[in-house]
């Protein structure tokens, strides 16, 4: 298997029940197939098929030249990954937990994402990175952190995160696709939510806030983990007759400012959901620019519902810190409502 | 108490003899140098005609940073025999991955001078066309650029091609991890890589004593796996043999190589540094004395290479360059402010145009105030308009 192999085009394949993870493995797979530019490497991604399966086969299937195990670190990782996209490559490449993506904070923020900028547009990074993040699930010390809020403070990154199988596998092949550097945030308690698909599914612009659920009194912003926690909560909320429209934000930069605006301009009141901590964190920014502008269409004020100001806790007291439906209600029942 | 305690456990044996094949006072050396030979003397004559203009480069640039015309200028004064035989060693399809202080190698890898000048005269951040040169960016964080080289030598070898890359870094930037993880990537993937280590023994003002503990830089390949030299750097025969060695070893599928040079920064770390407190007048003679230049100079002339006419052409050429290096500074500043915004991402963004429309219409209302006789306004200190 070389670069230069030319491998069947994706055809369509039958309808099937999948989990998150293997629709990104599909997209990956079909993205591989369609580009031989398109390698994959990262740690413990090759025979193992990743600790958590979503590059399962892709090492049989395109080989050594395509799929490899990289050394352990992860400032390596992305720095060769810079150098394969300068000779013509479009490396995706994988974090295997999001506190582990750190060492590699150099590499992306002065190179991945100023290069393109510092050279006047003449280098383009097509690189994906795959960060597995937030919690949920369980884990120990440095495997839950939610660290979005350092990515999209980098001007020159674009980050996204998937909710559902069928963004996952659109959002994915897009994000790989894009001559810009993206930062794929992949909520790991989602992995293994099943949704029945027919690939190839194309879904909204990866760089897109799309309605998930129509609402007249709330607008609920939500991405990635998040996401259900949000729905679950409009569908609590009907039954106290408050009526929330579900925002689905998927792409955190850019940020649709369009999308959330109209709706929040129809409901007149908002609030924002993420695991991260409170200070600093996305919501803020959220909350500022929709604050920005749209301010004469604001009943109240807008609210972050998010993790406390604290480090991710040990798996035995996590509960304690997402937020949760009854938590998210609680919220919007402290504003004044006449 | 000082870190640095005398350990009765580690031995740290004096450095070796470094690989050399024309000595400080310009005579070829007659004992063995590791199975390299000296170069042909039209090979040696092409170097000292780079380095001789480079240098002439690099002290001009110097000139124009003390008389305030550019931001900065690292100088590499000194180190010509590093930079010109790790460019001469590259084929024109090979990239080299180079450090702020490496203005030289671009140079001579045929960048114009408007075009390195470009970022020291604080236009843009890079300013000469990469793919062009094959030159990356010059990178100022500590070799980061030597993980961008080992990607782009895999990505050569994975698509069969025979490029080559080769990086340029520093002593002090050996301590960076960056350097652990690009040495173990391509000894591991057996990248197509050539490191020059330019071990000019300063980081700013810090000796290298205080960065290892080690012999040499070169004594570190052995822990990857891939072959090391320590070679004299200021003997542009011995190191123009051993990277061309390294790069023709790298093309032919046998791996990466650790090249150390060992030579000195004869400048200050740029010109906003103080070399007083860190280092005797004294210590910078002694170096002095073994100037790159002068010693290839030796040599060629007892040979019989090097006529009066051929070093006076020579030297004309050099200062053509740097007149046109001073004429640089005659050319408009390309700095345009509305650039700022489109270059940043490859998609465009709205937030983006909203700001670029912002910066226009400021710019384009003070071109209206310049345009009457008022002065424009000035900020008090409460910033309120005076």
């Amino acid at each position: 298997m070389t670069l230069q192999s030319t491998a069947p085009h994706v055809g369509a394949r039958p309808p099937a029940t999948l989990t998150m993870a293997a629709a990104l493995n599909a997209a990956i797979q079909d993205s591989m197939r369609d580009d031989p530019t398109v390698v994959l490497f990262g740690e413990d991604v090759g025979p193992l098929g990743g600790v958590f399966r979503v590059t399962d086969g892709l090492y049989a299937e395109f080989g050594e030249t395509r799929v490899s195990d990289s050394p352990l670190a992860e400032s390596g990782i992305v720095g060769t990954a810079i150098g394969m996209a300068i000779y013509g490559l479009r490396p995706v490449v994988e974090m295997q937990f999001d506190a582990f993506s750190y060492p590699a904070f150099e590499q992306i923020v002065s190179h991945l994402a100023k290069m393109r900028n510092r050279t006047r547009g003449r280098i383009s990074l097509p690189i994906v990175i795959r960060i597995p993040y937030a919690g949920d699930i369980g884990g120990v010390e440095h495997h839950s952190d939610s660290s979005e809020a350092y990515w999209c403070a980098t001007p020159g990154l674009t980050v996204v995160s998937p909710s559902n199988p069928a963004d996952a596998y659109s959002m994915l092949r897009e994000a790989i696709a894009s001559d810009d550097p993206v930062i794929f945030m992949e909520p790991k308690s989602r992995y293994w939510m099943k949704e029945q698909l027919t690939l190839p599914v194309q879904t909204a612009p990866m760089n897109t806030a799309v309605v998930l659920r129509e609402g007249t009194d709330v607008t609920l912003i939500a991405y990635g983990p998040t996401v259900k926690t949000a729905l679950a909560t409009a569908e609590l909320a009907m039954e106290e007759g408050l009526s929330i429209e579900v925002i689905d934000l998927r792409s955190l930069s850019p940020f649709d400012d369009e999308t959330v605006g109209a709706s929040l301009r129809k409901t007149s009141r908002a609030a924002v959901v993420h695991e991260a901590a409170q200070f600093g964190g996305y919501g803020a920014e959220v909350a500022a620019r929709l604050t920005e502008r749209n301010f004469f269409h604001l009943a109240a004020p807008i609210l972050r519902i998010t993790g406390f100001d604290i480090p991710y806790p040990s798996p035995k007291l996590e509960e304690y810190f997402l937020p949760t439906p009854d938590r998210i209600l609680a919220a919007l029942g402290t504003w004044e409502w006449s | 108490m000082s870190l640095n305690v005398e350990s009765p456990v580690v031995s740290t044996a004096s450095a070796p003899q470094p690989l050399r094949l024309i000595d400080d006072t310009g005579h070829a050396v007659t004992d063995d140098a590791g199975g390299f030979t000296l170069p042909d003397p039209l090979t040696l004559l092409g170097l000292y005609r780079q380095m001789v203009v480079a240098r002439r480069f690099d002290v001009q640039v110097t000139a124009l940073t003390r008389q305030g015309r550019l931001a900065t200028y690292p100088s590499a004064l000194g180190q010509e025999a590093c930079e010109i035989a790790a460019v001469a060693s590259l084929d024109p399809g090979d990239w080299l991955f180079p450090t702020y202080r490496d203005s030289i190698a671009l140079l001579t890898r045929g960048v114009k001078p408007e075009h390195i000048l470009a970022s020291f005269r604080g236009e843009w951040h890079s300013g000469y066309d990469q793919y062009e040169h094959r030159i990356a960016p010059q990178a100022t964080p500590l070799a980061t650029q030597a993980l961008h080289a080992v990607g782009l030598a895999t990505a050569s070898k994975l698509k069969r091609d025979s490029t080559v890359a080769l990086t340029l870094l520093g002593d002090g930037a050996t301590s960076e991890g960056d350097a652990h993880e690009a040495f173990n990537f391509a000894a591991v993937w057996q990248a197509p890589v050539v490191f020059v280590v330019q071990n000019n023994q300063f980081a700013i003002s810090v000796p290298l004593d205080k960065q290892m503990r080690c012999r040499t830089i070169a004594d570190k390949a052995i822990g990857y796996g891939m072959p090391g030299f320590y070679v004299d750097g200021n003997d542009v025969a011995a190191m123009y043999a051993v990277t061309s060695a390294a790069v023709d070893r790298a093309r032919t599928g046998g791996g990466p190589t650790l090249v150390e040079g060992l030579t000195y920064r004869i400048e200050a770390h740029t010109n906003s540094d103080d070399p007083s407190r860190y280092r005797t007048a004294g210590d910078v003679d002694v170096w002095r004395r073994r100037d790159p230049i002068e010693r290839l100079e030796t040599y060629l002339v007892s040979i019989g290479a090097l006529s009066d006419r051929e070093r006076a052409g020579i030297r004309d050429e050099a200062e053509d360059l740097a007149a046109a290096t001073r004429d640089c500074m005659t050319l408009p500043v390309q700095a345009d402010p509305l650039e700022l915004f489109d270059h940043v991402y490859a998609t465009p963004r709205p937030a983006l145009a909203e700001q670029r429309a912002f910066l226009a219409a400021e710019l384009a209302e003070h071109a209206a105030l310049a345009g009457h006789t008022a002065p424009p306004p000035v900020s008090t200190p409460s910033g309120a308009p005076a």
